[in-house]
C-alpha cells in the first residue's frame, strides 16, 4: 500500500492504495465517483473514460501509480445538474442515450474532441467515438448531441 | 477500508439512503408508519417523506395488495405524486412514459410524479419487464389506478366543497367548482391521511387488472400523452449522479469476485488458498457446495484474488457442441419437445405435394449475446434469515423467490431493491449476480457486491438461442403462393422462469423442465395463404444446461431469425415471380390492414421504386441494394427498408441507410419511442452483420468485445421513422419490435445488390462471398 496523491476535478485527494490499483478503482471505491464506469477492465469499451492532462483515457488501464500529479477530469468535473456543462446540455437536449452507462466515455471523448477542433465534421465525430462501445444503438444521438455542442446545425 | 465507506458528496446522498435502508430490512408498513430511526433515512429522500406523512399507522398490510388503492398511488400534502410500480426502467425510458400515464389520467403536472420502482417491499408485483410488455399491460393497470384515484378525488372533494361531483373540474391537481371560483387542492384534500379504498382487482403479473371499470379519458382530450416529454433520468445520468446498482455502497460492504468453472457440474477438487497468500486484503475464499469465490477488502484485492486463485476443477463431460455446424445438425435431427401451432390454416403439406412448382430453403441463427455494457452486479446483506438486495433483475420479485429458495427462508424475509444498470436487452430475468452476492454475503456476515468481470459475462451470461429454420412453399399455374409451411426449431431458454441459476445450481439445487418455447412472432404469420402451417418447436437442450451456451430471451426473441427466414424466404418467391418485392408483400398482406399501412409507410419514407430484384448489375467492386421486411411482434406492426452497399472485391456489407414505419397503437412518448426505433435498428444490424457467438467442445471462445465485436459508429446506418399514431387503439410496446425485420430487410438488400441470397447470420465478408459464388454458379429456381 502507498500514499498517492491525486488532482481530481481540481481538488487534491490523498489515497492509501496499492500502487497497482487501476485508476478507475479508487476513482470509483475512494473517491467516490460515479462517472467513470467498469465495462471491460481491458481497455476495449470506453466506459471507463476520464481526461488526463487532455487525453481521453481508460481508466481501467493505468495504474493509480502513473496517475499521479496528471490532471484528471471525470464526467463529474464538468458539470453539475444545476450547472452542466455545454457538452452535458446538449446530451440532454438531444436525449442521447437510454441506459447511458457509456455515456460517460461518449460525453468526455467529445470533450477532448471538441477542445481541440471547435467544429468537427461528421465524419471526424465519428473517428473520435470509434473506440467507445455503446450496446443501446444511440450513436445518431451522440453524432447530433456533439454538433449541437459544438454549435452546428442539428437535423433530427 | 472505513474510511471508504464514509459518505461525502451530494451524489451519494441516494446511496447513503440505502445505506440506511440496508442496516434494517424494513417493510413498507414500516415506512408508512414512520417509525424510529428510519424516520431520519426516509426524510433525505424527498418522495418518501411526503408518503410518510400522509399514511396512519397500520393503513397497510406489509404485502402491497392489488386492491388496495394505496398500494399504487400516494399523495403528499405539497400534491406532489408518488407511483409505485415493480415495473422497472431498464433504460428504455419506461418510468417517464409511465409517468405521463399516471399525470395525464390523474390531472396533475408531469412533474409532480415520482416513480418508486421495484422495491418488493413497497410494490405489487406487476409481473417482470419483458417482451415489450410494460406499455401493453402496466400501462393500463397504472392509468386505472390514476383513473380510481381521481375519482376518489373528486368524491373527497364534492364532500368538502358540498356540490356534486358533476360540478368538479381539475386542472394540475386543483379542484375547482364549475361556475364559481371555489377550489381545493389534491394535496389539502388527502391532507396527510391514506385514502385506505379498495378497488377492484383481478389476475396476476401482466394479467393483473386494476380498477376496470374506473371511468378513464378519451385520448382525444390527452395533453400529456403523446407528447415528447424529455426523460427524466437522463439528465442525473450524464452528470454522474445517477446511482446504478453498480454504484450503490453500503456501510461495512466488501467486494467479491466469481470464480467460475468449465461447467456449472465441474467441483472444485482442491482449492490452494496458499496461491493467493500474498494478496493484501482477503476476506474469504468462499466455498460452498461447488461454488467458488472471493471476498475481499477492497475490489482490486477481489479481482486479483480471483484471477490468482488456483482452483482444481473436476473436469465432466462438458456437452458442448464441437462447432455451430454440429449445433444445426443437432437441432435439425432431435425431437421436439413442444411445438406450438401460430397458424394452421388448410392443408399446407397437401398443397405442396401437389403443387405445380414448390420451394424449399432452410436458414441458421447463431447463438449471439445480449452483450450488456456493464457486467452483472448486485449487492446483497444477509443478516440470519433475512436478507435485502440490490438487483437490477427484470423481475424484482422472480429475484426475490430464488434469494429466498437459496436461502431457505420464506420469501417475506428477503428485500429485493431494483437498481438499473446497463441496457439488458432481456439478458437481466436471469439475475445471476444477486444469487452470488447472496452466496458470499451469508459466508461472511457483511453486506457484499459482487460484479462480473468481463469474461464472466460473456462467458457466462444465457445466450440466445441458436435456430434452424425451414420453409416450404408452393405456387400456382398463375405464379399465385397456394401454399405455406414454416418451422422454427430452437432451443428453448433453459433459464427462464423460476430455474435456478448458477450459484443456486453450485450449491445443490436442482432445476426442473426443459425451459421455454423461444417465442412463436414472426415466420410469415403477417400473410395470409389459402394453406398456411407455421409452427415454432423447442428441442431440447442439455438440461439443467451446464454449460455456459446457457439460453435465455435475447430480444425479440427469436424473432431476428423467424422474420429473416419468413422475409428472405418471401423475397425469394417475389424474386421467382419477377415482382417488385413491395408490391409482392402487399398483395399477400392484404387482409392484415395495419402490415399493408407500415409497408405503404416505409415504402413512401424510403422513396421505394417499384422493381423487382435484385437490381441491374452496375460496374465497379461497390453493388448497392435495397430491401424490404415487415414483422409484427405481440400486437406491434413494423415494416423498415435497407440501403446497403457490398464490396464485390472482399464480401464486406455496410448498410448506408434504414428506414422504418412503426405501429404499436396509440403512442405514449414519441421521440421515446423512437429512441427504442434508432436502438433496435443499430442493434439488429450488428447482430446481422457481426454478432455470433464463438465455442468449441472446450468452451466459449467469444471473452471480450475483440472477440465479440459489436457495430461501432464507423459503420452506424443513418435511420429514418415514420411514426403511425392509432388513437383508437391501445398503447403497445415498441422495446423490441423493430429489431425484428432488420436482418430480413439487410439480407434481402445484399440479394438486390449482388443476387446472392443469405441463409445464414451473421453475414460475415466470408459469407456474403460464398454466397455471391454460390449465386454465379447455381441456376435459379
Amino acid at each position: 500500500m502507498a500514499r498517492i496523491s491525486l488532482r481530481v476535478n481540481n481538488q487534491t485527494r490523498v489515497v492509501e492504495a496499492d500502487p497497482q490499483t487501476p485508476l478507475l478503482y479508487v476513482l470509483r471505491d475512494d473517491l467516490e465517483l460515479h462517472g467513470p464506469r467498469f465495462g471491460c477492465g481491458l481497455g476495449q469499451c470506453g466506459a471507463c473514460t476520464v481526461i488526463m492532462d487532455g487525453k481521453a483515457v481508460r481508466s481501467c488501464s493505468v495504474a493509480v501509480s502513473a496517475a499521479q500529479n496528471a490532471k484528471i477530469t471525470t464526467l463529474e468535473g464538468l458539470g453539475t445538474l444545476e450547472h452542466p456543462h455545454p457538452l452535458q446540455t446538449a446530451f440532454i437536449e438531444e436525449q442521447a442515450a437510454q441506459c447511458a452507462y457509456c455515456m460517460n466515455g461518449m460525453i468526455l471523448v467529445a470533450k477532448v474532441l471538441l477542445d481541440k477542433n471547435a467544429h468537427p465534421s461528421e465524419d471526424e465525430i465519428k473517428e473520435a467515438l470509434n473506440g467507445n462501445l455503446c450496446r443501446c444503438g444511440s450513436h445518431l444521438r451522440v453524432i447530433r448531441a456533439v454538433k449541437r455542442a459544438a454549435g452546428e446545425p442539428v437535423s433530427a | 477500508m472505513d474510511s471508504n465507506m464514509k459518505m461525502t458528496t451530494d451524489a451519494n446522498m441516494e446511496a447513503k439512503t440505502e445505506a440506511n435502508m440496508t442496516a434494517k430490512t424494513i417493510s413498507r408498513r414500516q415506512v408508512l408508519k414512520g417509525t424510529g430511526a428510519l424516520v431520519v433515512a426516509f426524510n433525505l429522500f424527498d418522495p418518501l417523506s411526503h408518503v410518510m406523512a400522509q399514511v396512519a399507522p397500520g393503513a397497510l398490510n406489509d404485502e402491497p395488495q392489488a386492491g388496495a388503492l394505496d398500494s399504487w398511488i400516494a399523495i403528499g400534502r405539497d400534491g406532489k405524486v408518488t407511483v409505485f410500480t415493480s415495473k422497472v426502467d431498464l433504460g428504455t425510458g419506461i418510468e417517464t412514459a409511465l409517468s405521463q400515464i399516471v399525470a395525464e389520467e390523474l390531472d396533475v403536472p408531469f412533474k409532480a410524479i415520482k416513480m418508486e420502482v421495484g422495491d418488493t417491499t413497497k410494490t405489487v408485483d406487476q409481473g417482470v419487464t419483458a417482451g415489450s410488455r410494460t406499455i401493453e399491460r402496466a400501462g393500463p393497470q397504472l392509468r386505472q389506478a390514476a383513473a380510481a384515484t381521481r375519482q376518489q378525488l373528486l368524491k373527497m372533494a364534492s364532500a368538502k366543497l358540498a356540490v356534486p361531483i358533476e360540478q368538479l373540474t381539475v386542472t394540475d391537481g386543483v379542484v375547482s367548482v364549475m361556475g364559481n371560483g371555489k377550489k381545493v387542492s389534491y394535496g389539502s384534500l388527502v391532507a396527510g391521511r391514506p385514502f385506505n379504498v379498495q378497488i377492484p382487482a383481478t389476475g396476476v403479473g401482466w394479467d393483473l387488472k386494476v380498477a376496470p371499470d374506473a371511468h378513464v379519458k378519451s385520448p382525444n382530450d390527452y395533453k400529456i400523452v403523446g407528447t415528447s416529454v424529455p426523460r427524466v433520468d437522463l439528465p442525473t445520468k450524464f452528470t454522474a449522479s445517477f446511482v446504478y446498482t453498480q454504484d450503490v455502497r453500503v456501510p461495512g460492504m466488501l467486494h467479491g469476485r466469481v470464480v467460475r468453472p468449465a461447467t456449472v457440474n465441474s467441483k472444485p477438487a482442491s482449492v490452494d488458498e496458499e496461491s493467493v497468500k500474498d494478496i493484501p486484503g482477503i476476506v474469504k475464499i468462499v466455498r460452498e457446495g461447488s461454488f467458488v469465490g472471493v471476498v475481499a477488502q477492497t475490489e482490486w484485492a477481489a479481482i486479483q484474488a480471483a484471477k490468482a486463485l488456483k482452483v482444481t476443477w473436476t473436469t465432466p463431460e462438458t456437452k458442448l457442441p464441437a462447432n455451430s455446424d454440429a449445433v444445426y445438425d443437432y437441432l435439425l435431427k432431435t425431437k421436439s419437445f413442444a411445438q406450438r401451432p401460430v397458424v394452421n390454416r388448410g392443408n399446407a403439406d397437401a398443397a405442396i405435394s401437389q403443387a405445380v412448382k414448390s420451394y424449399e430453403a432452410t436458414f441458421r441463427w447463431p447463438f449471439q449475446m445480449h452483450g450488456m455494457m456493464a457486467p452483472s452486479c448486485a449487492v446483497a446483506d444477509v443478516q440470519g434469515n433475512k436478507a435485502t438486495v440490490y438487483a437490477p433483475s427484470q423481475g424484482p420479485f422472480d429475484t426475490r423467490k430464488r434469494v429466498a429458495t437459496l436461502l431457505g427462508v420464506p420469501e417475506d424475509k428477503v428485500q429485493v431493491i431494483y437498481r438499473e444498470a446497463a441496457g439488458c436487452y432481456g439478458r437481466l430475468g436471469t439475475d445471476d449476480a444477486a444469487e452470488d452476492a447472496v452466496v458470499m454475503s451469508r459466508a461472511v456476515g457483511k453486506p457484499v457486491r459482487v460484479q462480473w468481470m468481463r469474461e464472466d459475462e460473456h462467458g457466462w451470461e444465457p445466450k440466445g438461442p441458436a435456430q434452424l429454420l425451414t420453409v416450404r412453399a408452393a405456387v400456382d399455374a398463375s405464379g399465385n403462393v397456394v401454399a405455406w409451411d414454416f418451422l422454427d426449431r430452437s432451443f428453448p431458454w433453459t433459464e427462464s422462469g423460476g430455474q435456478p441459476l448458477i450459484a443456486s445450481r453450485q450449491v445443490g439445487i436442482k432445476g426442473e423442465g426443459q425451459g421455454a418455447l423461444n417465442g412463436t412472432g414472426g415466420g410469415g404469420d403477417t400473410y395470409t395463404f389459402e394453406n398456411q402451417r407455421i409452427v415454432a418447436a423447442a428441442i431440447p437442450w442439455v438440461k439443467p444446461d451446464p454449460t455456459p451456451l446457457r439460453t435465455s430471451p435475447l430480444r425479440a426473441p427469436g424473432d431476428l431469425a423467424r422474420v429473416f427466414a419468413s422475409e428472405s424466404f418471401m423475397d425469394e418467391l417475389a424474386a421467382a415471380a419477377n415482382a417488385d418485392p413491395l408490391a409482392f408483400r402487399l398483395q399477400y398482406a392484404v387482409k392484415n390492414q395495419r402490415a399493408v399501412d407500415c409497408l405503404n409507410a416505409v415504402g413512401k419514407l424510403a422513396n421505394w421504386q417499384a422493381r423487382p430484384a435484385p437490381a441491374p448489375a452496375a460496374s465497379g467492386n461497390i453493388a448497392k441494394g435495397r430491401g424490404i421486411a415487415v414483422s409484427a411482434r405481440s400486437t406491434t406492426v413494423v415494416a423498415a427498408t435497407a440501403e446497403v452497399e457490398v464490396d464485390r472485391s472482399n464480401g464486406e456489407v455496410t448498410v448506408k441507410k434504414v428506414a422504418v414505419a412503426h405501429d404499436c397503437g396509440l403512442i405514449i412518448n414519441p421521440d421515446g419511442l423512437k429512441n427504442q426505433i434508432e436502438g433496435n435498428v443499430i442493434q439488429g444490424t450488428s447482430r446481422a452483420l457481426m454478432e455470433e457467438v464463438k465455442f468449441d467442445a472446450s468452451g466459449i471462445h467469444s471473452l471480450d468485445w475483440a472477440s465479440y465485436p459489436i457495430l461501432r459508429y464507423e459503420k452506424i446506418p443513418s435511420v429514418d421513422i415514420v411514426l403511425i399514431d392509432r388513437k383508437d387503439m391501445p398503447a403497445l410496446g415498441g422495446g423490441e419490435p423493430s429489431i425484428g425485420p432488420i436482418p430480413a430487410a439487410i439480407a434481402n438488400a445484399i440479394f438486390d445488390a449482388t443476387g446472392a441470397r443469405l441463409r445464414e447470420a451473421p453475414f460475415t465478408p466470408e459469407r456474403v462471398l460464398a454466397a455471391m459464388r454460390s449465386a454465379t454458379t447455381s441456376t435459379r429456381a
